[in-house]
């Protein structure tokens, strides 16, 4: 079963990483998703700065303003798709996770299957 | 057919947990459950109770819920998915030994824990439990939680869609995850009896059916983990608490302080119980909370009168008590036990400390201990202050109307 793990954070230091993990811990938790064959896919978002929003009123009109979705506390900075048997291991390669440590925060979110 | 109703009652978790086991639904298994026990009442009657009721009940959940597959067109995808569940579960994990023998394996445990699973709303676990342990019906559990029986089956709908969407497991964990999960599981239990015993609201004070309910659920967990001793002291704290039930109350439903209670009526035999889970609780290991609990409920049961309580002893388990699950209230009820030891003025002094911590600011008993402190002091403006701060803040009828007879007790004494 597939799950999504959304990378949040709200505290971001100058280099637009989280504070209480380094590129060294993300590159290891990368390495350890892959090998233990559950990595579907993944990415790391750009700096929040580059984030454009778009709305579309009821006239169609569209409405692009510059950052993220304002009602958003807590941004998103990447995210995992892995495969794993149920939620419980889900909850614990969520727990490994960098962005998890600290005032980060992964939230898990199953994948609909449309097909069975 | 008493005797079958009792039977339905016992068997009626075991085959639900032994359903969802096999099948990984807990819908279906909850209908074909239901199923097997509409067959039973039609059948038994008539041809006499089996000599093996839970293995006649299971083998007929089964062959419903195969039909019921059969004619669902997910059967081959659904069948799929049992298959690999079984060859990963571990054997040995799933069948628990049980004392009637091997024809229905007590896969309740797991059940314990996929009800408690910390993914699920707090409320919703114990929504949970008791519909799919304690097997009351989604109206009864509405009616112990004083909600309509539409929100409590949209929150039962809910944690199930949970369960079913995100694929919680079904499964005692294993290693670390063990030791973080079962204060879950106790938890949940405990919230049940707490809400018997102490009613959040409503005419009754207490609820002994729930609290009942609560006792029996834990007498499971502990036939299921006998040597967990923090299942023991929970089983424990219960009894020694459950056995004041009988004086906890006037004749008309009236609230009656531990003080006042007619020590007679104290269930004996519930109390023997509970200090013989005490001692196992608290040997062989570092106490846990539920332990040392049971510990100073046990030594209020042995005492014939307040006067004669082990005050100082009670004092220092909550000194123990404070270090292990250090709150307000635990620090609220050493300081009134600190009264009984050192007198009111000691007792009123550590309370005083606690008057900042927001989590007594709407808590009932804080205002009314400060009150009861007062009133012995013979400070009784302050008393009658501290009561109506009290009265304001209780929920249950008979501890409101405790306070106010107190109230009318202290305004006596002004004039």
């Amino acid at each position: 079963m597939k799950y999504l793990l959304l990378i949040n954070t709200d505290a971001v230091d100058e280099n637009g990483g989280a504070a209480e993990c380094t590129v060294e811990d993300w590159m290891a938790y990368d390495k350890e998703v892959r090998e233990a064959g559950i990595w579907v896919s993944g990415e790391s978002l750009a700096d929040l700065v580059t984030a454009t929003t778009v709305r579309v009123d009821e006239n169609g009109t569209p409405t692009v303003t510059d950052g993220p979705f304002a009602e958003t506390r807590e941004l998103l900075g990447g995210f995992y798709v892995i495969d794993v048997p149920d939620l419980d291991v889900a909850l614990d390669w969520a727990a490994r996770c960098p962005g998890a440590r600290g005032s980060g925060a992964v939230v898990v979110r199953p994948v609909a299957d449309f097909g069975a | 057919m008493a005797s079958i109703e009792a039977v339905f009652r016992e068997e009626r978790g075991r085959l639900l947990a032994s359903l969802v086991g096999t099948f990984g639904d807990l819908d279906l298994a909850e209908d074909v459950t239901g199923d097997a026990i509409e067959a039973a009442l039609v059948r038994w009657p008539a041809d006499g109770v089996p000599a093996k009721p839970g293995a006649w009940l299971l083998t007929t959940a089964r062959r419903k819920a195969v039909d019921r597959l059969r004619r669902d067109q997910t059967f081959a995808a659904k069948l799929a998915v049992m298959r690999v569940d079984a060859e990963r579960a571990e054997p040995g994990v799933l069948a628990i030994a049980d004392d009637r023998g091997a024809e229905l394996p007590d896969e309740r445990l797991q059940l314990f824990f996929t009800c408690a699973h910390p993914a699920l709303l707090a409320e919703d676990r114990i929504a949970l439990t008791l519909r799919c342990l304690a097997g009351l019906t989604t109206a009864e559990v509405a009616r112990a939680f004083l909600v309509p029986t539409a929100t409590m089956a949209k929150r039962i709908v809910r944690a199930k869609r949970k369960i079913k969407e995100n694929r919680i497991p079904f499964r005692v964990p294993q290693g670390a995850e063990w030791a973080r999960r079962l204060p879950c599981v106790l938890q949940v239990v405990y919230s049940i009896f707490t809400e018997g015993y102490a009613a959040s609201s409503g005419p009754h004070l207490q609820r002994a059916d729930l609290a009942g309910e609560a006792i029996r659920l834990t007498r499971i967990l502990h036939r299921l983990l006998p040597g967990e001793r923090d299942v023991a002291g929970l089983l424990a704290l219960l009894l020694l608490i459950h056995a004041r039930r009988e004086a906890r109350c006037g004749e008309s439903g009236e609230f009656v302080l531990l003080e006042d209670q007619d020590r007679g009526r104290w269930d004996r035999a519930m109390i023997e119980e509970g200090r013989g889970l005490v001692h196992r609780a608290l040997t062989g290991g570092p106490p846990g909370g539920y332990g040392v609990q049971a510990a100073i409920a046990a030594l209020h049961d042995e005492a014939a009168d307040v006067a004669t309580t082990d005050w100082p002893q009670i004092v220092s388990l909550y000194d123990v008590l404070l270090t292990i699950t250090p709150s307000p209230v635990v620090a609220m009820n050493r300081a009134a036990a600190v009264a009984m030891r050192d007198g009111p003025e000691a007792g009123l002094a550590l309370l005083d400390e606690l008057a900042d911590e927001p989590k007594l600011r709407e808590y009932h008993p804080f205002p009314m201990a400060r009150a009861d402190l007062l009133h012995r002091l013979g400070r009784p403006a302050e008393a009658a202050e501290s009561y109506r701060r009290a009265l304001e803040l209780a929920r249950t009828e008979p501890e409101r109307d405790h306070l106010r007879r107190r109230l009318a007790a202290v305004a006596r004494e002004q004039n």
